[in-house]
């Protein structure tokens, strides 16, 4: 094979690592490759860090590695990490004013897996300020742009969020992949807007040790990728069991690459009518329709099925998250790290060191968050609002005890839509883009995002699968098979 | 149920967020907003339903009694706004 | 928590005001330090000291994205004090975040059990004069300690160190079964008592291992419970009971002038023994509750409660009852000797194949004051329980008097050496012989005819001549025989 050095960033993951093996091309040279491209994409604003150096003196070490035949699961693959992760001596905010200069004296188990494992480290990527939100906008840093743009549109396009930076760089091929964090769709819309593919994988999975919190009961960290390959392949070092995180969960972690390809034939496949949203858009109902229709082609069994609480599962996610984030936020206070606005007495410095360090969106949720939780108000929401997710796990449970294997479902109800489109709207618009990926976190399943198709408009919308717990290798399988059906979707570049 | 300004001066002084009036007004109207919303909740009968205390159906797991960590002040400090001989330092505090 | 009384109103423990006899209600919230190597959430030791943040680890200082994962130790301390206290073990227990901000706090919460605690109610009994006082436990839950700021080094700011930010705490909540501050002072030393015999807490209050929160209400006898204070961080015992006594009054003296109480926080100041509001705390406080995302329920089984309490040492009340059964010794005495599990060994080897009701006398009185007088404890006496033994024995068999026996005491605690060999060297041995002692009597007798004469007419003069005789003897004569032989010779009864 003789690639040319420019065209190092085209390839995927699972081909560069071939490459890189079969020494067509160094892995100084593959990262040199996508340091140059990052440079050629600043305007997309999908990094707040590049880390050149790091990135070189990483690929230097692979190098080594790869020439004492020592080569590990991802040697050389120059990555992006999500800047809720924490990189040990390097930036580590959240996209927040408030962790200002933060930078960690450690690094994250999914982070330190990945480079136990030769992975080069490219930078941060922008996000939603700590994870809240559904466009990128909410970033201390700016919003990222969608390298996607409508046809015959130069409207700058918002790349789905909150993991935005990491769907856009990978759709920009400005990483060969990226890490992401998903609490209530965060890595799904964001790659079903994208033309990536994103999979949150089951709750206890990946270690949230050293990846900052938003809500505990709902954060899990999965890969976004260009195909479902790679995705397989970046899960497969990202997940560990790990003692440091009481809630990673005891099982070890299989070989998720040797699904891809395998026969889905006898699968049963659960189609939930409570998606079928009053109002839903031809397109993404046309999308769904043949996504069903390609399963069915490749041998799984199609069953109808009911999960009766899906509509509240929006609304008992938005007491939940919030509850947990009011708390999980209290610790930026001014005292140990990030800013400090000068205030009269303590008090004071706090509200004003808060004030000034949150965003919008932030301050929102901490607000509804305390509110839920402050006397007399308990019982009434939060309380009610984990009984209904126990209603809603139960759903699952019964459908899963039924037979069905996974359940296919739209991803988003709408492609991506413009830069500052729903700002001035009703927050809870925004909201709204998470109603088919929400349910997922909260019953703690695996749930993929995989492009299906473009609209009509040309931007990229995608299926989601929804696994039994722990069986994200069922999701690999059926997901390839809409993959090979769709074929893949490259943003034109135009940055 | 709703919230007026009031309450969410309160509450925001409980996150310890400072607001100025115009914001109180604003977040108020927001907050309501999201409280219509998260109000179909009520349709939900949820007599007898156990509320969920954990996703993950394990075991927690336990660490042994071993002391594994500390020892290195400059590290727990090192990113503090201001801090003086491993202390850290913050406005006094009146008692 | 829906308030029962338990007691009798007993006017021995009423407070005289103005307007009659008043009551006081005593609960008590006490917070006591887990022994163990490492904090409850993370790996940092636990020792008390240290340079500043020098036993902290990154999760005790809530850097972002780190997590808790629970001290085995400390679960195992809590069920073994639980087992202590006689209490209900939960098998089930759960984890929740009391949210608050404070510089010392740096989670911005506090992990605590809210509505399910490891330990439910139990059982502490006080033995008072003349009375035995059982005090209900409501619950025992553990929770984190918080860090610890300096206000005085700096005019302007504090200083806050985390060192005891995240240690383990127990928190254990009496009813409200105290009426008076002896009793209060008698629950905190019971308990002290309880958990240094357990092991799960080293009792030692100068280093705030064991603080006490207490709540003091005042009612007229039997009525209506009033409303309480409640006297935050109390780190002695002497202090809790000054505390309550100033608090009570200060409360009895408010209604009388025709006030209320507000319900409030206060703090006791040991220089002017007074109480006084928490201005700076008054805040109305919402703590928000929820159960902590990041933990898991507490769970165990059975088994593992079994386990432990068969490994649980024997408990200073069970002692105590196997004290007055085995060795005869009084309620009080036993009670003294099983204040703490030092003491109670010394004793059983001081009174094992010996006179237990004469070894529990000398070490209730003579030992204890020498060591008290020495400043020292029973790890760090002098003399040893094989010393005292033998001491006990040369009493027994009237090898010396107690006079001499006192004297010999002195001896070996300064000087050491075997009892036996001293008494032998110093020649401290009673004179028992009666011709010995028949001798001396009568050259008392003849030299003194006068007196013999007064001494028919008023017996108790005999004492005269038993006196001069132990003079004469170098007070190794046994007084007891003296007393006869000399009552014999001059012919009174």
């Amino acid at each position: 094979m003789d690639t040319p050095v420019t065209d190092l960033t085209a390839l995927t993951i699972a081909e560069a690592r071939k490459g890189l093996d079969a020494k067509d091309f160094s892995a100084t040279e593959l990262t040199k490759a996508y340091l140059a491209a990052m440079e050629a994409a600043r305007d997309l604003n999908a990094y707040v860090v590049e880390m050149p150096e790091k990135a070189l003196e990483m690929a230097a070490a692979s190098d080594a590695k790869i020439a004492a035949g020592e080569a590990r699961a991802l040697e050389g693959i120059p990555l992006g990490i999500k800047d809720l992760f924490a990189t040990e001596g390097f930036h580590t905010q959240a996209a927040s004013h408030i962790l200002d200069g933060f930078k960690p004296a450690y690094e994250s188990t999914v982070t330190s897996n990945l480079w136990a494992d030769g992975a080069v480290m490219l930078g941060k990527l922008n996000m939603d300020e700590f994870a809240m939100g559904s466009s990128n906008e909410t970033s201390y840093y700016g919003p990222v742009k969608s390298p996607w743009r409508k046809a015959g549109s130069n409207m700058a396009l918002v790349p789905g969020g909150s993991s935005g930076g990491s769907a856009a760089a990978v759709a920009a091929r400005i990483c060969a992949g990226a890490t992401a964090t998903d609490t209530g769709g965060s890595i799904r819309q964001p790659a079903a807007f994208t033309g990536t593919v994103g999979i949150k994988p089951t709750y206890g999975r990946c270690s949230r040790w050293g990846v900052v919190a938003f809500a505990s009961s709902l954060d899990q960290a999965g890969p976004i990728a260009r195909d479902v390959r790679d995705a397989a392949i970046l899960l497969k070092s990202m997940a560990s069991v790990d003692l440091k995180d009481t809630t990673s969960v005891d099982i070890e972690v299989p070989d998720y690459e040797a699904s891809v390809g395998q026969s889905v034939k006898g699968l049963k496949i659960g189609i939930p009518k409570e998606y079928r949203l009053d109002g839903m858009s031809a397109e993404i109902d046309g999308l769904w329709q043949q996504g069903i229709a390609w399963l069915k082609d490749a041998g799984a069994e199609i069953v109808d099925i009911s999960l009766p609480h899906t509509k509240y599962a929006l609304p008992a996610y938005y007491i939940v998250a919030p509850a947990e984030a009011s708390s999980n936020l209290a610790r930026y206070d001014g005292v140990r790290y990030g800013l400090r606005e000068k205030g009269t007495d303590i008090a004071d410095m706090y509200e004003n060191s808060r004030a000034a360090g949150f965003g919008e969106e932030v301050k929102r949720r901490i607000l509804i968050g305390t509110y839920v939780l402050s006397a007399g108000y308990y019982d009434a929401y939060y309380l009610k609002a984990q009984k209904v997710r126990t209603l809603i796990k139960r759903d699952f449970e019964l459908c899963f005890d039924a037979g069905v294997d996974a359940i296919l479902t739209p991803a988003t109800p709408s492609a991506a839509f413009g830069i500052g489109e729903k700002a001035g709207a009703d927050p809870v618009e925004m909201y709204l883009n998470d109603v088919f990926t929400v349910t997922v976190n909260m019953a703690g399943l695996p749930g993929i995002a995989v492009p299906a198709g473009l609209s009509g408009e040309g931007l990229p919308l995608g299926l989601q699968l929804i696994g039994r717990p722990f069986d994200e290798a069922t999701l690999f399988k059926l997901g390839t098979v809409i993959e090979q059906a769709a074929g893949h979707f490259t943003a034109e570049k135009w940055w | 149920m709703s919230v007026d300004t009031a309450t969410v001066r309160r509450v925001a002084h409980l996150a310890r967020i400072k607001v100025s009036e115009e914001e109180a007004g604003r977040m108020t109207e927001e907050l309501n907003s999201i409280l219509g919303f998260v109000e179909h909740l009520n349709e939900v009968d949820v007599s007898g339903v156990e509320p969920m205390t954990s996703v993950v159906e394990t075991k927690m797991r336990w660490r042994k009694d071993v002391v594994t960590d500390g020892d290195n002040p400059a590290s727990v400090v090192g990113n503090a706004p201001v801090s003086d001989d491993d202390f850290f330092m913050v406005p006094k505090v009146v008692e | 928590m829906s308030l029962i009384d338990t007691r009798t109103p007993d006017p021995k423990k009423f407070i005289n005001g103005a307007t009659g006899d008043w009551e006081v209600i005593i609960g008590m919230e006490v917070h006591a330090q887990v022994v163990s190597n490492s904090k409850l959430f993370s790996g940092a030791s636990a020792e008390y000291g240290g340079a500043p943040n020098a036993h902290v680890s990154l999760v005790d200082a809530a850097m972002p994205g780190m997590l808790p994962v629970i001290n085995e130790e400390c679960i195992k301390q809590a069920v073994r004090t639980g087992l202590g206290l006689k209490a209900e073990i939960n098998l089930k227990s759960v984890f929740d975040r009391k949210n608050y901000f404070y510089p010392d706090l740096p989670q911005g919460y506090q992990i605590s059990q809210f509505k399910q605690p490891i330990v439910g109610e139990g059982t502490v009994i006080l033995d008072m004069p003349g009375e035995t006082v059982e005090v209900g436990i409501e619950r025992l839950h553990l929770e984190q300690d918080a860090g610890k700021s300096i206000h005085d080094q700096h005019p302007t700011m504090s200083f806050v160190d985390l060192n005891r930010s995240g240690v383990a705490l127990m928190e254990i909540v009496s009813k409200p079964d105290l009426r008076c501050s002896d009793e209060a002072k008698a629950y905190l030393t019971k308990l002290r008592t309880i958990l240094r015999y357990l092991g799960t807490c080293d009792g030692n209050m100068d280093e705030g291992s064991m603080r006490a929160d207490i709540n003091v209400s005042v009612r007229k006898p039997g009525g209506e419970f009033g409303t309480r204070c409640e006297i935050k961080n109390v780190n002695s015992i002497r202090f809790a009971g000054q505390a309550i006594e100033y608090e009570a009054r200060r409360q009895i003296g408010i209604i009388e002038d025709g006030g209320t109480i507000d319900q409030e926080t206060r703090l006791f100041d040991p220089r002017e023994g007074v109480t006084r509001s928490m201005r700076s705390k008054e805040e109305a406080h919402d703590y928000r509750y929820f159960p902590d995302p990041d933990l898991l329920p507490l769970e165990f089984t059975q088994a593992f409660v079994d386990e432990l309490a068969s490994a649980l040492p024997e408990l200073p009340d069970d002692k105590k009852a196997r004290f007055i059964a085995d060795y005869g010794v009084t309620p009080y005495d036993a009670m003294v000797l099983t204040l703490e599990q030092s003491s109670a060994d010394f004793f059983e080897k001081v009174a094992k194949g010996r006179d237990a009701k004469l070894a529990a006398n000398w070490m209730t009185n003579d030992f204890f004051a020498r060591l008290n007088k020495d400043g020292k404890d029973i790890a760090s006496s002098p003399m040893s329980a094989e010393q005292l033994g033998e001491i006990v024995d040369l009493i027994a068999d009237k090898t010396i008097s107690g006079k001499i026996a006192k004297d010999l005491f002195e001896i070996v605690w300064t000087e050491g050496g075997s009892p036996k060999e001293v008494v032998e060297a110093r020649g401290m041995k009673q004179v028992t012989d009666t011709g010995a002692i028949e001798t001396a009597v009568d050259a008392v007798i003849a030299a003194n005819p006068d007196k013999v004469e007064q001494a028919k007419a008023k017996p108790t003069l005999a004492g005269w001549f038993v006196g001069q005789v132990m003079k004469q003897t170098g007070g190794k004569a046994n007084p007891q025989a003296v007393n006869e032989i000399v009552k014999a010779k001059l012919g009174i009864e």
